[in-house]
Parts: C-alpha cells; sequence; structure tokens
C-alpha cells in the first residue's frame, strides 16, 4: 500500500508542475445530474456548482497530492445550509468532504471518491466576542489573520499563527489542528478551542465543548479537532483570546556553524526559559529570503535563530539577556535585538515568506513536516544534510525549532528526469530518521493523504484500530471526507463510502 | 512504537481480558462520577518515574505515582506539570479525573498536559496514543478523550506528561475586600481566589514581575502576605468563567465558597446541580464508551457526563 502512494506521487513529481492546469477534470456523471438538481433546491442554484473550473479548484490544496476528484461543490452560507447538503448527499449515498482555504499541505482538503465538497469559505462571519469568557464564536471560514485584527483593539489575539495565517480559516485550523511559530509558548490550536458546533455526518447538529473550565463528559473537541474533515463539519467555532503580552522582545542570533545554533536551541529549552518562539533558518534559507523580502538577516551566517521572548516587561528583559548570554557561549557571531516594532515586523516578515522565496531557487519544492526531540536537533540535521546530499539535492532548513518541529524543504526542478523519485526516497528517509529519533510524523500539517501510509510506521495495530475507533463513534458509516489519516488497512468503511472507480485510483 | 516496559505488561496482565475491572488510584477523586459497580475487581496502575528529561521538559511516569512524589523529583529541576496535588493523589487518578490545579491561570488545564499515553484496552491489549515529542497531529487525538474519562475507555498504565519551570518567585497574597476583576491587570498571577469578599493571588513568574504586579495590587488596597491557599469548600462547581466571578449574586443557597476567578471552578459547601447536557452529547458520549469497551468492564459504574 505505501508502495501504490508512493508511485502515485511519482506520477504527479514526474509529470507535473505547481500551476500546471492541463490536468483534466472527469466530466460530471450523468448521475450527478439529479444530486446536483437536489442540492439546488436545497440551498439554492447560486450555492452550487458542478463545472468542470469549480470542480477543479475544489480538487486540490497546496500539497503535492493531485489526484483529488470533487463532485458538485457546494458554497453554504449557515449551518442550515450545511445541515441540508449533508442530508443531501447521504440520499444520494454520496460522501462529503469539507475544504476551507485549501492551503493545507497533506492532501486532506483533496476530496477523494468525488464526494459531495463543502467550501466554508463563505462562513466567514465573526458571530460574538466575549471577553467577561474570553472567547470569540466564529465561523468557520474566517482567515485566521482577519481574525487577530478584528481582535486587536480589545488587546487580545487569537494564538496559533500558521505560516499561511493570511489565507488559511479558522476551520481549516480546527481540522488539522494547526500550530505556528508562536505555538512553542501558547499550544496549538486544541488549546485554544473550547467550543465546536458541528454538523455530523447524519446531519445532526451537535455543540461539542462548551465555555466551562471542564465541559461534562469525554473531552469531545479535543477528539474532534486535529480530526482533517473526517468526523464532522465545523460550523461555529468558540476560540480562546489571548491577552496580549505588555512587551515582546525579538531578537536574531547568527552562527557560523548550523550545530551552534541548534545547540543554543536546547540549552535554552534546558535553562527553564520559555520563549513565545525559537524559529531557525539555515544559511541557504536565509539567503532565498534575503533574496525574496530583504528581511534584514545576515547571508554569511550558517544559521539564524529568531527567538521572540514576551511577557511583562522585567522578566522579557531578563530572559532576553539569557537568551543571548546562551548564544554566545555557543559561539553566536551576533546577536541582534529589533529596536522597534517595525523591525521586527521585518524579521518576522522574513521568516513567514521563507516558503514563497523558495521559488527563487528551483520551479518545484516539497516541504516536509516532522518532529523530533528538540534535544536531538543537532544530529537530526547533520542527518538531513547527510541524506539530502546523497540523493543530490537541495535543502532549505525552515522551522520551529523550539518544539523540534522540522520543515526541511526540498527543492528541486521536475523537467530534470528523475528527481521525482530522488525527492521521494529523501522524503521517505528524512521521515524515518525522525521517527527512529523518537519523533512524529507530523507535528502541524496533518497526516491526510501524504502520510496515510506512514501510520503503521509510527502506530501499531491496536493503536490504529484505537485511532479508528475515535473516527467510528463520531462517523458510523466513514461519510465524512473519506480516505484520509488512517491507512487503507484500517478505515476499510471508507473504501465503501468511496465511488469503485476513484477507489481504484487511490488504492489500486 | 516501542516496546512496552515490564511493568506495563505486568499491568496489562492483571487487567485481564474479561470480566469487570476498576483501578484504584490514591482514592481521592473515587466517587467522581459514580461508584464502582458492586463485584468489580480492583487493580493498581504501576508506580515509578522511568525518565524525567529536564531539557526536553517531559517525563515518562508510570500511571500509579503519587503526582506529590513526581513534583518532588522535578523540583529537583525546577520543574513540574500541570497536575494538581491532592494528598496521596496519583498521576493516572488527576489524568481520569481530568480536573485542574488551582494555579491553573498559569499551568493551564489538565488536558493540555498529557502527550503521549500507553493504556490497556478493554480487550487487555497496550495502545499508545499520541508521541513522544511536545508537539505532534499524527492521527486522531486519543490523549485528549482520555483526559477525564474516568477510566471508562481504557486504563492509563504509562504516560508522558510536559513539564514547565516553576516561576523563579511565587507569592501567595490576599487583597481584601477588593473586586477581583481589579487583578485581571497582574500578568504574573497564576491563580486568583475569590470568597465573595478578599481576594487571593498566586504571582509566579521572574521576581522582577512578581514585584511589579505587588506594587500594583498594593495600589488596590491592603495587600498582605498569606502562607498559600485557604482551605477550599467540598464540593466543585464547574462554570464559565463569567458566571465564576458573578458566584456570590447568583447563588447564596451554595454557602461559604472559594471561586477561581478567569477559570470557571467554584468550591462550594454544596454539591453542584446536574449541568444540562444536549441529547446529541449523550448520545456521542454512549456510542464512544460502546466503541471503545463493548463489554462494558471498564469502570462500570462511572460516567464523565455525571462528573459536576
Amino acid at each position: 500500500m505505501a508502495r501504490t502512494l508512493a508511485a502515485a506521487t511519482r506520477r504527479v513529481l514526474g509529470s507535473r508542475r505547481r500551476g500546471d492546469r492541463s490536468a483534466a477534470v472527469p466530466a460530471t456523471d450523468d448521475t450527478d445530474a439529479a444530486l446536483v438538481a437536489d442540492l439546488v433546491e436545497a440551498i439554492g442554484a447560486d450555492r452550487v456548482r458542478a463545472d468542470a473550473a469549480a470542480r477543479y479548484l475544489a480538487s486540490r490544496d497546496a500539497s503535492i497530492y493531485k489526484e483529488g476528484n470533487a463532485g458538485p461543490v457546494c458554497y453554504p452560507g449557515s449551518t442550515a445550509d450545511v445541515v441540508a447538503c449533508v442530508e443531501v448527499a447521504a440520499r444520494h449515498g454520496r460522501a462529503v468532504s469539507p475544504r476551507g482555504a485549501g492551503t493545507g499541505l497533506a492532501g486532506g482538503a483533496a476530496p477523494l471518491g468525488q464526494p459531495v465538497v463543502l467550501s466554508m469559505t463563505r462562513m466567514d462571519r465573526l458571530l460574538e466576542i466575549d471577553l467577561d469568557n474570553g472567547v470569540a464564536w466564529v465561523q468557520p471560514g474566517m482567515v485566521n489573520l482577519d481574525l487577530s485584527r478584528a481582535l486587536a483593539p480589545h488587546g487580545v489575539h487569537y494564538a496559533p499563527d500558521p505560516s499561511s495565517q493570511a489565507a488559511c480559516t479558522i476551520g481549516g485550523n480546527v481540522a488539522n489542528n494547526s500550530g505556528g511559530p508562536h505555538c512553542l509558548a501558547y499550544g496549538v490550536t486544541s488549546a485554544h478551542v473550547l467550543a465546536v458546533e458541528v454538523v455530523m455526518s447524519d446531519a445532526s447538529v451537535v455543540t461539542l465543548g462548551d465555555l466551562t473550565a471542564e465541559p461534562p463528559g469525554y473531552d469531545l473537541r479535543g477528539a474532534f479537532v486535529g480530526s482533517e474533515g473526517m468526523c464532522g463539519i465545523a460550523t461555529a467555532v468558540a476560540v480562546r483570546l489571548t491577552r496580549n503580552p505588555p512587551a515582546v522582545r525579538t531578537m536574531l542570533l547568527s552562527f557560523d556553524d548550523v550545530s551552534d545554533a541548534a545547540a543554543t536551541v536546547s540549552a535554552i529549552i534546558a535553562a527553564g526559559i520559555v520563549p513565545a518562539a525559537i524559529e531557525m533558518m539555515d544559511q541557504r534559507c536565509v539567503t532565498a529570503v534575503e533574496d525574496f523580502a530583504q528581511a534584514g538577516y545576515p547571508r554569511d551566517a550558517a544559521a539564524v535563530l529568531l527567538v521572540e521572548v514576551d511577557g511583562p516587561a522585567g522578566g522579557v528583559a531578563i530572559a532576553g539577556e539569557r537568551v543571548a548570554d546562551i548564544a554566545r557561549r555557543n559561539q553566536a557571531i551576533s546577536a541582534r535585538t529589533a529596536a522597534d516594532d517595525d523591525e521586527r515586523a521585518r524579521l518576522w516578515k522574513g521568516r513567514k515568506s521563507a516558503f514563497g522565496a523558495v521559488a527563487n531557487v528551483m520551479p518545484d519544492y516539497y516541504l516536509h513536516d516532522t518532529v523530533v526531540p528538540r534535544t536531538r536537533l543537532v544530529e537530526v540535521l547533520e542527518r538531513i544534510y547527510e541524506i539530502v546530499d546523497r540523493h543530490d539535492l537541495i535543502v532549505l532548513n525552515v522551522f520551529h525549532a523550539g518544539d523540534g518541529n522540522l520543515h526541511p524543504i526540498l527543492a528541486y526542478d521536475s523537467r530534470v528526469p528523475g528527481t521525482g523519485e530522488r525527492v521521494q526516497a529523501a522524503g521517505r528517509e528524512i521521515i524515518e530518521m525522525s521517527l527512529d529519533m523518537g519523533g512524529a510524523l507530523t507535528g502541524e500539517h496533518g497526516i491526510g493523504v501524504e502520510k496515510r501510509e506512514y501510520m503503521d510506521r509510527m502506530f501499531s495495530a491496536v493503536d490504529l484500530d484505537q485511532q479508528s475507533r475515535l473516527r467510528a463513534s463520531f462517523d458510523p458509516h466513514c461519510r465524512m471526507n473519506p480516505g484520509k489519516v488512517l491507512p487503507s488497512a484500517h478505515s476499510c468503511s471508507d473504501i465503501g463510502a468511496l465511488r469503485a472507480s476513484d477507489a481504484a485510483g487511490v488504492w489500486g | 512504537m516501542a516496546d512496552f516496559d515490564e511493568a506495563l505488561t505486568a499491568f496489562a496482565a492483571e487487567v485481564g481480558t474479561d470480566g469487570p475491572v476498576c483501578v484504584r488510584g490514591g482514592r481521592t477523586r473515587w466517587s467522581l462520577g459514580g461508584e464502582a459497580s458492586p463485584g468489580t475487581r480492583e487493580v493498581q496502575a504501576p508506580e515509578g518515574i522511568v525518565a524525567f528529561e529536564p531539557a526536553e521538559m517531559t517525563v515518562r511516569v508510570r500511571a500509579g505515582t503519587p503526582v506529590a512524589a513526581l513534583h518532588e523529583e522535578l523540583a529537583a529541576d525546577g520543574q513540574r506539570t500541570a497536575l494538581p496535588e491532592r494528598a496521596g493523589g496519583t498521576v493516572g487518578g488527576a489524568l481520569m479525573a481530568g480536573e485542574s490545579s488551582i494555579a491553573r491561570l498559569g499551568l493551564g488545564p489538565v488536558r493540555d498536559a498529557l502527550l503521549q499515553a500507553r493504556y490497556v484496552c478493554a480487550d487487555g491489549r497496550i495502545a499508545s496514543a499520541g508521541a513522544g515529542t511536545v508537539k505532534n497531529v499524527s492521527g486522531f487525538d486519543l490523549c485528549r478523550l482520555l483526559v477525564g474519562s474516568l477510566g471508562t475507555l481504557g486504563l492509563v498504565g504509562e504516560v508522558l506528561l510536559r513539564t514547565f519551570p516553576v516561576g523563579e518567585a511565587e507569592r501567595w497574597v490576599r487583597l481584601a475586600g477588593t473586586d477581583p476583576g481589579a487583578v485581571r491587570s497582574c500578568y504574573t498571577a497564576a491563580s486568583v481566589l475569590w470568597d465573595g469578599t478578599d481576594v487571593l493571588i498566586l504571582l509566579s513568574g521572574y521576581a522582577v514581575d512578581v514585584d511589579d504586579d505587588l506594587s500594583r495590587l498594593a495600589a488596590l488596597g491592603n495587600c498582605e502576605d498569606v502562607d498559600g491557599p485557604p482551605e477550599l469548600p467540598p464540593h466543585r462547581w464547574v462554570c464559565t468563567p463569567a458566571e465564576a466571578a458573578a458566584f456570590d449574586a447568583r447563588n447564596g443557597a451554595a454557602g461559604p465558597f472559594v471561586a477561581e476567578i478567569g477559570v470557571g471552578v467554584v468550591h462550594a459547601s454544596q454539591p453542584q446541580p446536574p449541568r444540562p447536557v444536549e441529547p446529541g452529547v449523550v448520545e456521542l458520549n454512549r456510542r464512544f464508551k460502546e466503541r471503545f469497551d463493548p463489554p462494558g468492564r471498564l469502570n462500570p459504574g462511572r460516567d464523565p457526563l455525571r462528573k459536576p
């Protein structure tokens, strides 16, 4: 089964480039005419599209996986619309796949088996700010950054800040349990979601969790967050508001040697300092970022760390000094503190534009996402360079070093014959090395389709059986976003939810 | 996938594959969510710290270990976990109860503390949930499902917990006759307790920040040092932060109380009336129990929906 995915990915890597629109979406089946008519009747003609262009767009996310195949695409405007779509889909024996902005990197939003796709982007309103309870109710299609901007006048923000925050939606963040640089101190999405209104696979509406300290019963919103659209469709989310810290210090530490930078990260944590963020970039990444965004990073450094400490002013000054001290003891060649908000914003702009900057290096890239124990960063980075060298590839490292969340970017040109195979092989070795170091398959991008067949490398059959029970408790008929996360051996009923033709395409 | 430690496999063997079974921790929250059904066999989870890695800020510990003993060990390196310390209370018990410590403002809820769990399933096999790292989104989040589940879905034997550095300075102070809302300006407050009259505050952080907050508090009224938290009334209510802050006005009948401000927990003299739960949630709880424990052998008689 792992071979099958690899083969599918290889085809993609070998033959298609980002932005290539030549791949044809199969024409809508005749049988879909009745389905589309029912959807139109349920939510209105302006909220349903079944043309090839709409289906093409809804068939992909930002991953390299290009085998998604959307059925009719619906744009619900309310919870009632979502309920109606789920009902119609069930009546026609079709699965439902929700999607946000499609910025996911693991294929989680790539629909399998021509399901009814629910694009949640029209449900993008901020419903309520409740400062007494420290929460805001938002619709799932709201863009992450729009939320933080709307909250700014109240002196609070929404803490998870994925690199794609200018485009990604809160619903997508909930599905992927998304992270971001500042999750080091503040925690990933699950720590910031108090309640979720969910349309279940039987079209019932349930609110999981509530605004109390400990909702009664099992922690169902905890089980729901990160379930990649497979447990139901979030239609409203209560997110925790985080008080803006009174003081922030952002530092750029530069090193002659990548190992010194990695050792500095481990030493900061070992000293009992929990910065808001510790980001690391190696020289190739710094150069690309400078060419692209002119963030003011030193091009001659082998690696830089972007460290941010926040909190009350006194402690921020002390923690900042301690961090700089640790860096100097680990041979830092410079330690610069952002003098004002402008400089701070510029330093962060560099970090957040790293993925875009890769386009100047090579036409294609494959972004990985694994986690390793943060005490082992030095050896892990050495291993990554060794693996990539051996496969004659280029790697740019930019990652959340503070929590050991790696993002090696393999940059390549898919027009060069054989490159796809080498990217695939190196990626596999990086994933396996991360697991061998005691790590995890993914820290924030999710499993989706991309890492589905690696799950049994990290989990035993018993573990996966338990995970599939969680999913089946929410969705006994496996109708919500089928075919993701669990390897095929543990999601048999998912195959039933897929149409035979597509099942062959995915698993054949 | 790791080889399981001997204590864990021995625990699984003791749990076995059939017959009703419940786990005894420190018996500090023994009746939470109902009493164990009569005739239920009692087992105990293994004890001991497996590996404490201060530089990783994690500790691997067996579920039967008393929280106080764990924290004593972690304190040597200036760290602790978010789990509450109750006399005799165990790590497994604290996780299965899912009730936060009174320093939740500083330490966070128990649900965020569990990184990895190795537990015995209803069929006697050992499952592992989560990962050995501080960050992980690989697959469905069984760890959060287990926290607060009262051992009704699986019996936890060994866990990996997140640890935190203990504040460089920690001080409990009392502010007499103040509106607890006025304390919001204190960034280092790890606990704000209010009995309707006085506010007790635990300040925790860098000494300089704690001192700053102390002068801020002194400006609000008479602020004096106290030894620690007050004696808490026996019943723990769970509500929203807004309800906790308005507890006095709303619930004179509950008698003396201590409200955790900013959290939504109130310690009261009377038990909390049952909280309303929507039918869809009840149904989901039923389905989870049925799928994870088809024979109904894990902690029969207990139900997380009946927790206050």
